[in-house]
């Protein structure tokens, strides 16, 4: 930062790239930060969600009588007396709402927990105690909730980019191709599991529905809700302060839709909470997927030929692709290209966006191919990458962005020590562990979305910014203030930014690393909209001086290209092939994502998203009883993320990626982290034992049944998602 | 939440006396597991009787050599005590690799010998389960079991027994003193908890209402050549898949004494007596090791997704076996 005084006024420059702590720390530190959950309403009522307890059929009935004769119980909502949805429209995201939301509206049971009734109670005990005596009768039906890859209701999805892509020969180009891989590779069904559950609270204030909530975007929820229950926006208002982890379950979901059906009913307000075990069906999850890779090369390792097929699955009520086959589209060429995402709709809940959806399972399945062809040409798996850097998008043919991944391989390769490793597997030993050494790609798209803020020049010198902008925990507060501070070119103590309301106007949700892309770029705007209005001299009145920025024009303008961000991962692993213990020793991501914003902040995503993807490498799943048709043990003892003891020495940093081009420079790094970063951990536990494993996670039966398989193929013992 | 009564006890006969009067009480330790099954509904006291304040957070030596551990010993304090440090290394390592520090510091070791299994069919009451609701059936037969018990289960229950500091009590044959109405009386660890059989629902050999006042370790200087090694899921914070203790006395390259106790292979901890008959007098080598293991583990009845177990705990063995075999040497 520099500090230069000209004329009486201190103007100051570059606070943006300067490591800052997080402006609402102290408040979140302290406890004094309150949660959507801890929030006090006077006359406040308690709903419990009551979840259906077979996997698919109808509800024959609901007994409401003995649960409204029980302490407390104020009233019972289920298909038979809840208000009536809309549910026939498009939201801010462009899809339809999933009706795993929309709540109450028929007795068809599409999943195992799904929403049949809520109790409202004086107090959350008595609405807990209630819920779980209220019997509701169901007439069941057989349900199937398996994915395999080669299910026979598997069909071809659009979800957010077309189902399949296809240019040239691909049978043709794989028999010409001198080396070949064709494998098939699964991942399992993985949870957000944030640290702060879903809650809301609804209630009515002057004819106003007020929501008070923790989510990801406040504008988006409140046009949700308005168009559900046919009410104005202008009527609906939407907060939501500090929130306690995201990763794209916070949207719309049962927990609001049913505490306003409530307040509705009861005309006062009413709080929803989920348990951490309802999180597990009613809080969206990362779909499983079954992909098959097939790549041919020449001698040298260039992909002559591409294929990539991926199957995951969605719930009967909702179409969500997990669109894993899209990576290749953006990273890697071939005359014969095909890509290919395909959903099967199952009797399980609706998935959803989870960080980095597509990416994240897509890149565990391409990248452990691109090594293991890597293996079969005998080219270094960096080179083989770099060998394969297209010219433009391999799929668009547009011209890429800043397109800096060799910048990240050459980087990472020189500060992990890659350079010179040894490719042979099983032979590097410490004591009972095995070593070796990983490293895959990461891609993630550097989008941006339509945005409004509302800038205020205020009397006392200060400014306030106003963006319905939402911190799910990146510290996009702390970024947006440092932005305005350099837009207005004044010290950041002297700005003040208030998100999470929807009163401030339409702006991007918190999702797709898009935010703080988004919103930097209308804060922008209105800045220097601002300061050439303070720039006449005219007096700054006791109100203020407000101005508000729209975006949608300046995002219309901008020239069409490949944008994304990158990366490449490195990971050393430790495996003790005796106990089937995975151990990650040492990690490294280097990154190429634009402006970085506030290095703190934006290192803590980055080795956050990394180290979910070890988390995802070695231990997330959540297993379904196929019984049942619901989840085994699901709460945070039965689905494993990894402790501290499973992380070693992990690193992020990043390589220069500036675009001239681009008006913001920001790409943002919510997802770019946990990119490939299973894959690198795969990699390398392949490099230590000589054994691929093309099943996550990489669970020690699983390293065990392999190392007692001796070695060869054994690496693939069919999970949940076989393909 | 089921509204339910909670009362303090004083002393141990006055809790003994509390908990008789209600049939549907339950005595509270650390709380760190009861808590947990009341809130999923798997446990539904009308009462809860408090002893975490009992005087019985003594770790005292005994006549013969031993140590008598009181009932509301933290299994934090409990690990860091100086003589179990010392005389049952592989204890204080057994709990030091169980839960996390703040549960160590409230959970006891009365507590800890009275938690119950953590299969997912067990803590979901949506779900049969022989042992909360007996003849109800056990799902996880023919279902998820990739981390259940391949040594003396039954077709009615394939659950284990959590605990890692069971499994070093098993080994160094701890014996469990408890108080009841009647008076005091005590159970060595081999026959406190009962074989499955078709009752997976009785756990212990504890009277009804009986108070675990201890347990008494009794001398054995093989134990202060032991130690605990646990496998699971994650390097830290998750129950074992499968785990040892094993303590050994070598002499000119022979095995005089061995002790081997398995963890989550069965409904209890799991003693290895084939696996010690095979052992001792044996020369301390990884042949005799493995030998004993598979000794040991001629008697497993996996399933078919816990096969790997029985590699598992063969490798387990013959690695811990071969670690004390070469501090025994150095």
């Amino acid at each position: 930062m520099t500090t230069a005084t000209t004329g009486g006024r201190t103007t100051v420059r570059g606070v943006v790239g300067t490591s800052r702590t997080r402006v609402e720390g102290r408040e979140k530190v302290t406890g004094a930060a309150r949660y959507a959950g801890e929030i006090p309403f006077a006359d406040l009522a308690h709903g419990w969600l009551v979840l259906s307890t077979v996997a698919r059929g109808r509800i024959r009935s609901v007994d409401t009588e003995p649960v409204l004769a029980m302490p407390g119980v104020l009233a019972v909502l289920h298909h038979g007396n809840a208000p009536r949805l809309e549910t026939d429209y498009v939201g801010l995201l462009g899809i339809p709402p999933d009706p795993t939301a929309a709540v109450f509206q028929n007795d068809r049971v599409p999943h195992l927990g799904w929403p049949v009734a809520l109790v409202v109670a004086e107090n959350s005990e008595q609405a807990r105690e209630a819920a779980e005596a209220l019997v509701v009768a169901y007439d069941e039906e057989p349900h199937d909730t398996r994915l395999t890859g080669a299910h026979p209701d598997a069909y071809p999805a659009a979800g957010v980019m077309p189902a399949e892509t296809e240019k040239g020969d691909l049978d043709a180009g794989l028999a010409e191709s001198p080396f070949v891989v064709d494998e098939a590779y699964t991942t399992p069904e993985e949870h957000h599991s944030m640290m702060e559950p879903h809650a809301a609270t609804a209630l009515w204030d002057g004819g106003r529905l007020e929501v008070v909530d923790s989510n990801q975007g406040t504008t988006w929820i409140q046009g949700e809700l308005a168009k559900m229950f046919s009410l104005d926006e202008s009527a609906v208002r939407v907060r939501s302060e500090h929130i306690g982890g995201g990763f794209g379950s916070k949207g719309l979901r049962a927990h609001q839709v049913s505490a306003v059906m409530a307040a509705t009913v009861l005309q006062r307000p009413v709080r929803v909470v989920m348990t951490r075990r309802q999180m597990f069906s009613l809080a969206g999850y990362r779909s499983p997927t079954a992909q098959r890779v097939r790549l041919g090369a020449d001698a040298d390792g260039r992909l002559r030929a591409l294929d990539h097929r991926s199957v995951s699955q969605t719930s009967t009520v909702y179409e969500f692709v997990e669109p894993s086959a899209g990576v290749a589209r953006v990273m890697y060429d071939a005359e014969a290209h095909r890509t290919a995402n395909e959903v099967v709709r199952l009797d399980v809940p609706s998935p959803t966006f989870m960080r980095a959806p597509g990416e994240a399972p897509g890149s565990f399945a391409i990248e452990s191919a691109l090594d293991e062809l890597a293996e079969r040409c005998g080219v270094d798996p960096v080179e083989l990458r770099l060998r394969n850097e297209p010219e433009t998008g391999p799929v668009s043919g547009l011209p890429f962005g800043s397109r800096n991944l060799e910048a990240c391989f050459r980087e990472g390769a020189r500060r992990f020590g890659w350079d010179g490793r040894d490719p042979r597997t099983g032979v590097r030993r410490d004591g009972r562990w095995l070593l070796g050494t990983g490293t895959a790609a990461a891609s993630f798209g550097a989008g941006a979305a339509p945005s409004t803020a509302l800038l205020t020049a205020e009397a006392d010198g200060g400014f306030t910014v106003r963006i319905s902008a939402a911190d799910i925990g990146t510290g996009a507060r702390t970024a947006l203030t440092m932005i305005a501070a350099d837009a207005l070119e004044v010290a950041p103590d002297r700005v003040r930014v208030r998100i999470g309301d929807s009163d401030f106007g339409p702006a991007m949700i918190a999702g797709g690393s898009m935010g703080t892309r988004s919103w930097a770029w209308a804060v922008t705007e209105a800045a220097r909209e601002l300061r050439e209005r303070l720039a006449l001299g005219t007096p700054v009145p006791p109100e203020g001086i407000t101005v508000r920025s729209d975006t949608t024009a300046a995002l219309g303008s901008l020239a069409q290209k490949e944008r994304h961000s990158y990366g490449a991962q490195f990971a050393e692993v430790a495996v003790d092939t005796a106990t089937g213990e995975v151990r990650v020793r040492r990690m490294l991501g280097i990154f190429a994502a634009g402006r970085i914003v506030n290095p703190l902040t934006a290192r803590n995503q980055l080795v956050g998203g990394m180290i979910w993807g070890v988390s995802m490498a070695l231990h997330e799943e959540a297993v379904r009883d196929r019984v049942s048709g619901g989840l085994y043990a699901p709460d945070l003892a039965g689905y494993h993320v990894a402790t501290h003891a499973d992380i070693g020495d992990i690193d992020a940093d990043w390589v220069d990626d500036s675009d001239p081009e681009d008006p913001v420079g920001i790409k943002g790094v919510g997802e770019i982290g946990i990119v490939g970063a299973a894959a690198a951990v795969a990699n390398a536990v392949w490099h230590a034992t000589g054994v691929r494993h093309r099943d996550l996670p990489i669970r020690p039966d699983r390293v065990l049944s392999a190392a007692a398989a001796n070695g060869g193929a054994a690496g693939t013992d069919g999970g949940a998602a076989d393909a | 939440m089921r509204e339910f009564g909670y009362q303090r006890a004083d002393d141990v006969s006055g809790a003994v006396a509390l908990l008789a009067a209600d049939p549907d009480a339950r005595f509270l330790g650390g709380g760190t597991n009861l808590v947990d099954l009341m809130k999923t509904g798997v446990e539904r006291p009308a009462r809860l009787v408090d002893v975490r304040e009992l005087p019985l957070d003594g770790i005292e030596p005994t006549a013969d050599g031993g140590l008598r551990v009181g009932a509301t010993v933290t299994n934090s304090d409990l690990a860091a005590h100086p003589e179990v440090r010392r005389r049952y290394p592989a204890l204080a390592q057994a709990v030091l690799a169980g839960a996390s520090g703040q549960l160590r510091n409230m959970a006891t070791v009365g507590g800890n010998l009275l938690q119950r299994t953590r299969c997912g069919y067990f803590a979901d009451v949506s779900r049969p389960c022989n042992k909360r609701a007996p003849g109800s059936g056990c799902p996880a037969v023919t279902g998820e079991h990739h981390n259940h018990a391949i040594l003396g289960a039954s077709d009615h229950c394939v659950a284990t027994n959590p605990s890692d500091m069971g499994v070093a009590l098993a080994a160094f044959d701890a014996v469990v003193t408890y108080e009841t109405l009647d008076g005091p009386g005590e159970l060595p660890l081999a026959d406190f908890y009962l074989p499955v059989g078709d009752t997976p629902d009785r756990e212990t050999a504890l009277p009804p209402g009986a108070l675990i006042t201890g347990i008494i370790l009794p001398p054995a200087p093989v134990a202060a050549h032991s130690r605990y090694r646990k496998v699971r899921e994650r390097a830290s914070y998750a129950f074992a898949i499968g785990s040892v203790a094993a303590a050994l006395t070598i002499e000119d390259g022979v095995v005089r004494e061995a002790r081997l106790a398995f963890g989550a292979v069965a409904s209890r901890p799991w003693r290895a007596h084939a696996a010690e008959a095979v052992l001792t007098g044996a020369p301390a080598d990884g042949e005799t090791f493995a030998a004993a293991a598979d000794a040991e583990l001629a008697a497993a009845r996996p399933l078919p997704d816990n096969e790997y177990k029985v590699t598992l705990m063969r490798n387990l063995v013959v690695a811990v076996l071969t670690e004390l075999a070469e501090e025994a040497a150095r």
